[in-house]
């Protein structure tokens, strides 16, 4: 029996389940469409469409392992994107050589993350210090980042940047797409943070119980300030993936990220009350999606049923997992 | 026998109840009379609150017979059995504090009336029926939260009644009582056995109820281990059956010469909650606080970890004032508190033992940020093991553990952090009686270390075993300070609610 154990965890494990659907949905795809599905044409256009959703996916994992969630994300996102758009557009000549604009280009992504910091800053603030619900307050708050950014722009697209820009959203790296790199990067990182870091733990910690951590001397509002933090400077990545992939800034792109990226959280086995989630069902999560979407994609099915579709994922898997729960409760309990 | 049976109001035989393995109650018969007064004792994990959720239908029973009103019970739930008359009044009450004391108690006989529209006056009406019915007077439009928590009981009592209930069960009903609400309670008892209303007082503390049972039944590990006339028992005789031993506990040996002064308050007040606290411990002490439900015991404990803020007053260490309202600075300071409620204030309880422990050392185990995980973890191991604790995973989630071994953990977390003053609230609420014996070897253990610790209790027994000097509170202020050797339990009940 307890030679079993650990094989049967791992198997029960929701990460496990996650790979079992991401290779489940990626064979009916491939089935369903094969020629087209399985070319490395539509493989590599995967790798360059996911990375810009999966980092907001990412940031949202982080709020939502405090039982908190970020619903400003794609707000913070388009908010850094314009910011580094209108700089990009007033300082560097789309005639600029490369290795001018390159340090314009360095600038505009610094300044980008800072908003994102600073962004974060105020979701931390209003959730630690004033204690507001988190789903209440970054919903605000993302509606001012938006209300910002369209404020900048007049609402209109800020377009024509130097070449350089692209190699954010657009070049490979040693044959490997720059924004799945990104992604790469910040997902190992995300996953360090949660894992190897007394931070991570005690984001942990809070999320399974905010007031145990409380009496156990934890730092809360230092905590929640960070978390904000760390997620708004990763929707600040994604904003600067997302223009530099579209070669221009608008206030409104994306906005149909922030329900993918709350299901990507919730499908990765992160516990929207907070106190669990793996970065690595989060990547699993973000690949089903991303199979799903492509595929759907090719069999021709139109955007609005795409958005159904999220949706009733989102409530399926979230009635799965209290189901769930409520097994694993019920198996603990009784004997007979 | 059979007649007794016959006209019983409830009337177990033989239930069982098992939880994963553990049996909470193994075959128990359990009877009430019409009318009748019984005591229900044993210490917390006796079974007697799983005999409790049994008659009010929230835990079906594994096996045996349920009987109550007449008819045999196969399947109860709360609905069924509050329609038959059984009547809960929890330890807290169950009220709600924004309604006023009229919609609190006319509240069940409403729902239950299916009426659609809410009348203010029929409220009323049922209202002041119930109270008449009990003789006692309280403004109807009150809102209950600013009741004190004698009324508050007299509202949740009427609202039994006014939902015709024919037996009340009370969950520790004199706990935050002072002696004169628990002579009124017990007139209040008597009349409404008169008109043959059953009672059941749920408690540890029996005493008081004692003189208005007809009955005592005593639980202990989940069997029925004494069961007679209440004149039978006296408190000695109860804390034997409910123990199964005289509890022999050592008392703490003398405060080491020479201790030193390790923690001065001086003045410490916060309107509503507790006004002018003064008092000093010494290293290797053990200081009591004791005092009703509400005596603000529990407020002073908290403002000492910087949980609650005080208004005026200061805490210092070794001489040095310590930065009031901030649970960091007094955890940097090496205050330690474990707090009352272990389920949801102390433990994280989907997280696994080691961590719960390993949550204390973080920043000792953090370099620049990251985590040495061997290290942090080895400690908290090693911590587990000299507190005793029977885990067969470390990595299994702590709600997996035993209340006693939960508590250890609890304690460990706090211990690893080596504390130079240690808090603990309730110390061994909801602990077996052999793991409470440990826990308080433990506490003078760590007074033998030097360490200065504050037990707040209210259980006497507990505080004559563990502490040096004990301070009485009553109504946020300290009343009385004893020496732990030379008062007797009597007198403690004494002073305490008087």
């Amino acid at each position: 029996m307890a030679a079993h154990a650990p094989t049967k965890s791992t198997f029960a494990s929701p990460e496990f389940r996650l790979l079992v659907i991401a290779v489940f949905v990626f064979a009916l795809m491939a089935v369903l469409s094969p020629d087209r599905f399985l070319s490395s044409q539509n493989l590599i256009s995967m790798a360059f469409q996911f990375p810009e959703f999966a980092i907001l996916a990412l940031a949202m994992t982080i709020a939502m392992m405090t039982g908190g969630i970020d619903l400003s994300v794609v707000g913070i996102a388009n908010l850094s994107a314009v910011a580094a758009a209108m700089i990009l557009t007033t300082y560097a000549d789309p005639a600029m050589p490369a290795s001018q604009s390159v340090l314009w280009l360095a600038i505009a992504i610094a300044v980008a993350i800072a908003i994102g910091a600073m962004a974060g800053l105020v979701n931390g603030s209003l959730v630690a210090f004033f204690g507001l619900p988190p789903i209440l307050a970054t919903l605000g708050s993302g509606l001012v980042f938006t209300g910002f950014a369209i404020a900048m722009t007049g609402g209109s697209a800020v377009m024509g940047f130097p070449d350089t820009v692209a190699v954010i959203g657009n070049a490979k790296l040693l044959g490997i797409p720059v924004p799945l790199v990104i992604f790469a990067l910040l997902a190992v990182l995300l996953h360090l943070i949660l894992t190897r870091t007394a931070f991570g733990l005690r984001v942990t910690m809070y999320g399974a119980n905010p007031l145990a951590a409380l009496y156990a001397a934890i730092d809360i509002n230092r905590m929640l300030l960070k978390v904000y933090v760390i997620a708004g400077m990763f929707a600040s990545v994604a904003g600067l993936i997302i223009m530099s992939r579209a070669n221009s800034a608008k206030a409104d792109y994306g906005s149909s990220y922030l329900l993918l990226a709350v299901l990507i959280a919730v499908l990765g086995g992160v516990n929207p009350y907070g106190g669990y989630g793996r970065v690595i069902g989060v990547v699993l999560a973000v690949l089903s999606m991303q199979f799903l979407s492509s595929g759907l994609n090719m069999l021709q099915v139109s955007n609005f049923a795409r958005e159904l579709i999220w949706g009733a994922l989102l409530i399926l898997v979230m009635v799965i997992n209290t189901n769930a729960v409520t097994a694993l409760r019920a198996s603990l309990k009784p004997s007979k | 026998m059979s007649s007794e049976r016959d006209t019983a109001f409830v009337d177990l035989r033989a239930i069982t109840k098992r939880y994963a393995g553990v049996t909470a109650l193994d075959s128990v018969d359990f009877t009430v009379q019409p009318g009748e007064a019984v005591c229900l004792a044993g210490e917390n994990g006796s079974g007697k609150s799983t005999l409790i959720k049994i008659i009010s239908g929230v835990e079906p029973a594994t096996e045996g017979t349920i009987r109550i009103a007449g008819q045999e019970r196969r399947t109860l739930n709360p609905r069924i059995s509050a329609a038959a008359g059984v009547m809960v009044i929890f330890q807290d009450f169950s009220l709600f504090p924004n309604l006023s004391v009229a919609e609190n108690i006319a509240f069940a006989t409403q729902l239950s009336t299916h009426e659609r529209f809410y009348k203010a006056h029929a409220t009323k009406e049922i209202a002041r029926k119930a109270l008449e019915r009990i003789g006692v007077e309280i403004d109807l439009d009150t809102r209950v939260e600013s009741l004190p928590v004698a009324q508050k009981q007299l509202v949740a009592i009427c609202r039994a009644l006014a939902s015709q209930a024919q037996l009340i069960i009370m969950d520790e009903p004199t706990t935050a009582l002072t002696e004169k609400e628990v002579r009124r309670l017990q007139g209040i008892i008597r009349m409404l056995k008169e008109e043959g209303v059953a009672v059941i007082f749920v408690s540890h503390k029996l005493a008081e109820v004692l003189e208005v049972s007809e009955k005592v039944v005593v639980l202990r590990n989940g069997k029925k281990v004494a069961e007679g006339p209440a004149s039978e028992f006296d408190t000695k005789s109860l804390t034997y059956h409910m123990t199964g031993r005289d509890v022999p506990e050592v008392p703490p040996s003398d405060i080491m010469p020479g201790a030193e002064t390790l923690l001065q308050v001086r003045g410490l007040s916060k309107a509503g909650a507790f006004e002018d606290i003064d008092f000093d411990l010494k290293t290797g002490e053990v200081l009591g606080i004791t005092g009703l439900l509400g005596s603000g015991r529990t407020s002073v404990a908290k403002a000492l970890f910087g949980l609650v803020s005080p208004d005026a007053g200061s805490i210092s260490i070794d001489g040095k004032t310590i930065p009031t309202g901030d649970p960091q600075a007094a955890s940097e300071a090496r205050i330690g508190y474990v707090p009352e409620d272990r389920l949801t204030e102390g433990l994280f309880l989907n997280q696994s033992i080691v961590r719960n422990v390993a949550v204390g050392r973080l920043d000792a185990h953090a370099n620049g940020g990251w985590l040495n995980m061997s290290a942090l973890v080895d400690e908290a191991a090693e911590w587990l093991k000299r507190l005793k604790v029977k885990a067969p995973d470390i990595e299994a989630p702590v709600q997996s553990l035993s209340g006693g071994n939960q508590q250890r953990v609890a304690l460990a977390r706090w211990l690893s952090r080596a504390p130079r003053v240690l808090i603990l609230n309730g110390p061994s609420v909801g602990v077996d009686v052999g793991s409470k014996a440990d826990i308080h070897d433990i506490v003078r253990d760590l007074a033998s270390k030097g360490i200065g610790v504050i037990v707040i209790s209210d259980d006497l027994p507990e505080l004559l075993a563990t502490c040096h000097r004990i301070l009485v509170m009553r109504d946020g202020r300290i009343i009385d300070a004893l020496d732990g050797k030379t008062v007797s339990e009597d007198d403690l009940a004494h002073r305490l609610a008087s």
